[in-house]
């Protein structure tokens, strides 16, 4: 009885596993067969790339990809120097009114940015910023998230370095870029790999305020590709489906170790 | 108080806002007032080519409170929030104690585990639909080999919400899961030494060590769950776009469809009103239930 237990265990834990990543083998199944034989599970069929062909014919997709690339950058690029500034002040400038704005900023974490999308979509018009990438990014850039991500890291950075590089004359954006930006670096790294794979993966508000495929990004791109009214098959929808989480998945497994130490320095600290 | 210091402490307050301007006034533009306006536009009623918007209090709530669909909804995100969370956490555990156990081939565990977390939900979508599909789905060709007929997983009232509820706890569980196994690894070894001469047994050092010490983690999860329970809708635009009939509909989605395939936004507005305002009590939660020093300090 001893004995067999932890092999029941073991076995329960990769058949949980293998539940878990089936929906992503089979896709990657059905992406390489014809569609017949993808759901008659004709095991000795051939491989082909047909349903790539057509998927990549049927859509702009290397527009998209050119979109959700320029997305992620000018988010990511728009959060590091707002969340830096702001994290900044929060963790060394002492002022008045600061614990007050400080909690203002933590209620952010709640009113997320999907469930405003009445109102955000009549600023986006207001601004001109319908159907571009930036008015996709925007309401993102300045995250309760980032702001407090960074003020934990830069609260803790030693006092002795920041009062040396201050005595040697360095001015207050001159310490925050010589001193902190750098000791920060490993949580810069984890908000960058959150920040990458949350905006490659975003799909509400993208959908909302792009109408044309000039601005969509991939996961746009992919809801109007697949719905039913297209009738397109599964095998051609599977190819789509690995070709747009393909380059993320193979990021993720390469810089696994990361992404697990990411979301958990984003998450914990 | 010298002169000297005066202007000090005041270059300090001008750094000091200064250094927030950019972020108060994106947060301003894109949070708080978009919230202010949306309780402002809840108040009117929508404008039509006759009647233009006029102040009507709260009567949009009465309509909403009215309206069977609401109920429906909001029935549906209550029933999707209480299935998708204890089941997802529970997972989480199990899946983190087994990642962080002897068993072989862990590493393979902890990465197929945490895969989905890494996918698009539209994609999740495409994927799951490929399980789902009637007669040619792996689910209906898996109950084919035991004999049990076609099943509509989607397209029947009775099944669909549980078939969303399912992707998403497939989605979030390894999510979870990496936030249990980082507590799991501050637990000192010497604790389980220390059951083992005691003679205590697995289950009993699980259930009396480890869950305790994992409380933290797990409200900090459940917040974060909870917030889910609203916004992890989007493959609902793939799957069923809530129906049949609305049997899978969920708030966010109803307020994207009020909003803008409706275009009744004060409506929209005082649905969202009332989803801020359960995210707010969500919020309340954390900072008074959860322990401030370990994530605010």
């Amino acid at each position: 009885m001893t004995r067999l237990m932890p092999r029941i265990e073991a076995a329960l834990a990769l058949l949980l596993a293998l539940v878990w990543i089936s929906p992503l083998l089979f896709a990657l199944w059905a992406a390489f067969h014809a569609t017949t034989d993808a759901v008659n599970f004709t095991l000795s069929a051939p491989l082909i790339l047909d349903n790539f062909r057509t998927a990549w014919d049927g859509a702009p997709w290397l527009r998209y990809f050119l979109n959700t690339f320029l997305l992620v950058t000018l988010v990511l690029a728009g959060q590091f120097f707002l969340c830096t500034l702001a994290g900044f002040a929060f963790a060394r400038v002492e002022f008045r009114g600061k614990g007050t704005v400080f909690t203002l900023i933590l209620l952010q974490l709640f009113i997320l940015p999907e469930v405003l999308i009445v109102k955000n979509y009549a600023i986006a018009a207001s601004l001109g910023l319908v159907d571009t990438i930036a008015g996709i990014g925007v309401p993102y850039m300045a995250s309760a998230f980032g702001i407090f991500l960074m003020r934990q890291a830069f609260k803790g950075v030693p006092m002795e370095l920041d009062e040396a590089a201050r005595v040697e004359g360095c001015s207050l954006l001159g310490v925050l870029w010589r001193v902190y930006v750098p000791a920060a670096r490993p949580t810069y790294i984890a908000y960058a790999l959150v920040s990458v794979a949350t905006h490659w993966n975003n799909f509400l508000w993208p959908l909302i305020v792009t109408n044309t495929e000039s601005a969509r990004p991939l996961t746009v791109g992919l809801s109007i590709f697949g719905a039913p009214e297209n009738g397109v098959d599964i095998s051609v929808i599977s190819a789509a489906t690995v070709m747009v989480i393909a380059p993320l998945l193979v990021l993720f497994l390469v810089f696994q170790r990361q992404f697990v130490q990411a979301f958990l320095r984003a998450g914990i600290k | 108080m010298t002169d000297a210091f005066r202007i000090a402490k005041r270059r300090r307050a001008i750094h000091g806002w200064l250094l927030l301007s950019p972020a108060l006034v994106m947060l301003s533009t894109f949070a708080f007032y978009p919230s202010v306006a949306t309780l402002w536009a809840s108040f009117f009623s929508r404008e039509t080519r006759r009647h233009p918007s006029e102040f009507i209090g709260l009567d949009n709530y009465r309509f909403l409170f009215e309206d069977p669909t609401f109920w429906k909804v909001a029935g549906n995100n209550l029933l999707y929030a209480g299935v998708t969370i204890p089941i997802s956490i529970a997972l989480a555990l199990v899946m983190a104690l087994w990642a962080n156990s002897k068993i072989p081939g862990k590493s393979f565990l902890r990465t197929a585990y945490f895969t989905p977390t890494v996918l698009p939900m539209i994609a999740a979508g495409n994927l799951w639909l490929f399980f789902y599909t009637p007669d040619i789905g792996v689910l209906d060709q898996l109950f084919g080999l035991v004999g049990l007929g076609s099943m509509n997983w989607l397209g029947r009232p009775e099944t669909s919400l549980w078939a969303i509820c399912i992707v998403t706890i497939w989605k979030e569980s390894g999510f979870f899961m990496i936030f249990y196994l980082a507590a799991l690894q501050t637990i000192p070894p010497e604790l389980k030494e220390a059951a083992d001469i005691e003679g205590a047994s697995r289950w009993t050092y699980t259930r009396r060590i480890v869950l305790p010490l994992l409380m933290p983690t797990t409200l900090f999860i459940l917040v974060n769950a909870l917030i889910n329970s609203v916004k992890l809708i989007d493959h609902l635009f793939i799957l069923t776009k809530g129906g049949p009939s609305d049997s899978s509909k969920l708030i966010l989605y109803y307020i994207w469809e009020l909003s803008f395939a409706f275009f009744d936004s004060p409506m929209a507005a005082a649905t969202t009103v009332l989803v801020l305002a359960v995210l707010g009590i969500v919020a309340a939660l954390q900072f008074g239930l959860l322990d401030r020093r370990t994530h605010y300090q």
